[in-house]
């Protein structure tokens, strides 16, 4: 399935008031991780997913990968359950732990989902040498996980990602162990890859700066219960340069979701406080 | 042939070599009687004499071992991963193995050699298999219970089925820990053999020899055995590592 058959007036994420509850142990009250929460993802669009810890970002994200069931409520992807969206290989997915198979090569890593499905040694092989190339680790094609950085690791598993050419990219915290350099050069790698391939992207992270300069839209959730607090629409256009980490347009985007997660503008100097990843 | 190589192999045979020969003199001219020590020329003699038999009993005792360990090898791989699978067979299975780990050779071997007969080596090679079982499937099951949670959500995320999460991430994740399993259990299969044959049946084996030169007081030449039985060890226990070394190569 190609981006250009995917039917635009579908959104890709629909969640319907879901919530998911913990239950607790024996005399401990149940975790309510998710309460009533409501969001519409359209088809190409990226969507961050940000709060403090314990606000159900990875939970939710969980919920539309049916790695996890709601409680309460409905998910679907696609204009289908998420489960049937799971089934039918709608979705790729990336961890915040790249999740290699350390006894497989680079490209037997890659070629792992399109082999679990059955698609032709032939095929595969050209599959996995285009996305080699579209991650820059053509050199390393034969190398194993244990001889990678970690951010080549990280890129390995988003190779694998859209080895299907899923039209949904699931990212829970993926350069979340990464370095700061690191970090930014793959963010910048990411916002080109989404160019090419036109995929919808859900992406959790805790990065104010990284939400800003990926997204379409950052979804501030805040905890316990964990619920959506606001929802900012950042405009900063189709080209994302890394000179757009210095435009002033940034730097408002930044100050939005920090006050949406803050609840209200931060006393002070302002600069306090701030995760300038 | 570097320097470091020559002296890795070098050490150890030169001080085999200083052993024959502290022990040889020390028989020699401590007058120790056989029957308490036999001097290691006498071994040699008697190891040269017997060497078509030895060669034979070997055999023997060899394939009883070899086979004892596949068949006990498999049994204990398959109710590991269905014991992993399974955690209903997982409670059923674990004091069941606990009991096994327990069971004297000794107290098995009479009983099962009336069982089979005195002249069949099956009895031989079952209680191999119950030896070998214990340390292969506590530890291929230690090695299956290793699957990383993020491989869990992959491969749910990937639909995959049972047999193919087995196969793909389960199985492989896992090899480490059965080759370690069959380390220890390359030479028990090797020692269980042998005490198998002290309770009668076939007179064909290392074991069987080992007494019976004994019980004649022959004793060089129930040493002489004992080196065969040693160098039978040794090569099972060379051939595990040599196994896992070939397949951490293909993994690594």
């Amino acid at each position: 399935m190609t981006i250009t058959d995917a039917v635009p007036t579908v959104a890709a994420v629909e969640v319907a008031g879901v919530s998911r509850v913990f239950p607790g142990r024996g005399k401990k009250a149940g975790v309510t991780a998710l309460d009533d929460v409501s969001l519409t993802i359209a088809a190409g669009e990226f969507v961050s997913l940000i709060g403090p810890s314990g606000c159900g970002k990875s939970t939710l994200l969980r919920l539309i990968a049916d790695l996890d069931s709601a409680t309460s409520g409905a998910v679907s992807v696609f204009g289908k359950t998420a489960r049937q969206a799971r089934i039918d290989q709608d979705y790729g997915i990336v961890f915040q732990s790249a999740g290699l198979l350390p006894w497989r090569s680079v490209t037997a890593n890659i070629e792992l989902p399109l082999a679990l499905h059955g698609v032709a040694k032939a095929d595969r092989s050209a599959r996995v040498s285009e996305l080699i190339e579209l991650v820059g680790l053509s050199e390393f094609a034969s190398s194993y996980p244990e001889q990678l950085s970690g951010g080549m690791q990280q890129r390995v598993a988003i190779a694998r990602a859209l080895a299907e050419r899923p039209s949904l990219l699931l990212m829970d915290e993926p350069f979340g162990a990464l370095d700061e350099m690191t970090r930014e050069r793959m963010q910048a790698e990411l916002v080109r890859i989404c160019a090419e391939t036109g995929a919808a992207v859900v992406f959790v992270t805790h990065s104010i700066p990284e939400a800003v300069f990926l997204s379409d839209r950052v979804v501030v959730m805040s905890p316990r219960p964990g619920r959506i607090r606001e929802i900012v629409d950042i405009n900063l256009g189709e080209s994302r340069g890394e000179m757009l980490r210095e435009e002033s347009a940034f730097f408002a985007g930044v100050t939005a979701v920090r006050e949406a997660l803050h609840g209200a503008p931060p006393v002070g100097t302002g600069a306090r406080g701030v995760d300038l990843r | 042939m570097t320097w470091a190589t020559t002296r890795r192999i070098a050490a150890p045979l030169l001080l085999g070599v200083i052993v024959l020969v502290v022990w040889e003199l020390a028989v020699q001219l401590g007058d120790i009687k056989p029957y308490l020590l036999p001097a290691p020329s006498a071994i040699g003699k008697q190891l040269e004499l017997a060497l078509p038999v030895l060669w034979k009993a070997t055999l023997a005792t060899g394939a009883n071992a070899l086979i004892g360990l596949l068949v006990g090898a498999i049994i204990a791989i398959v109710v590991a991963l269905l014991a992993s699978r399974l955690h209903f067979l997982d409670e059923l299975v674990a004091p069941v193995v606990a009991a096994i780990a327990v069971v004297p050779i000794v107290a098995l071997a009479p009983i099962l050699t009336n069982m089979f007969g005195a002249t069949s080596e099956t009895p031989r090679r079952v209680i191999v298999a119950i030896v070998v079982f214990v340390p292969i499937f506590v530890n291929t099951l230690r090695g299956l219970r290793q699957v990383l949670p993020v491989h869990t959500d992959l491969m749910r995320a990937y639909a995959a089925s049972n047999w193919q999460i087995t196969r793909t991430v389960t199985l492989p994740g896992a090899l480490p820990f059965v080759f370690t399993g069959f380390n220890i259990a390359s030479s028990l299969a090797v020692i269980s053999a042998i005490v198998a044959e002290y309770f009668g049946g076939l007179q064909n084996g290392l074991g069987s020899r080992i007494t019976s030169a004994a019980a004649n007081s022959a004793y060089p030449r129930a040493w002489a055995y004992v080196f065969g039985a040693i160098v039978l060890g040794v090569v099972f226990y060379a051939a595990t590592l040599a196994l896992e070394k070939i397949s951490s190569r293909r993994h690594a």
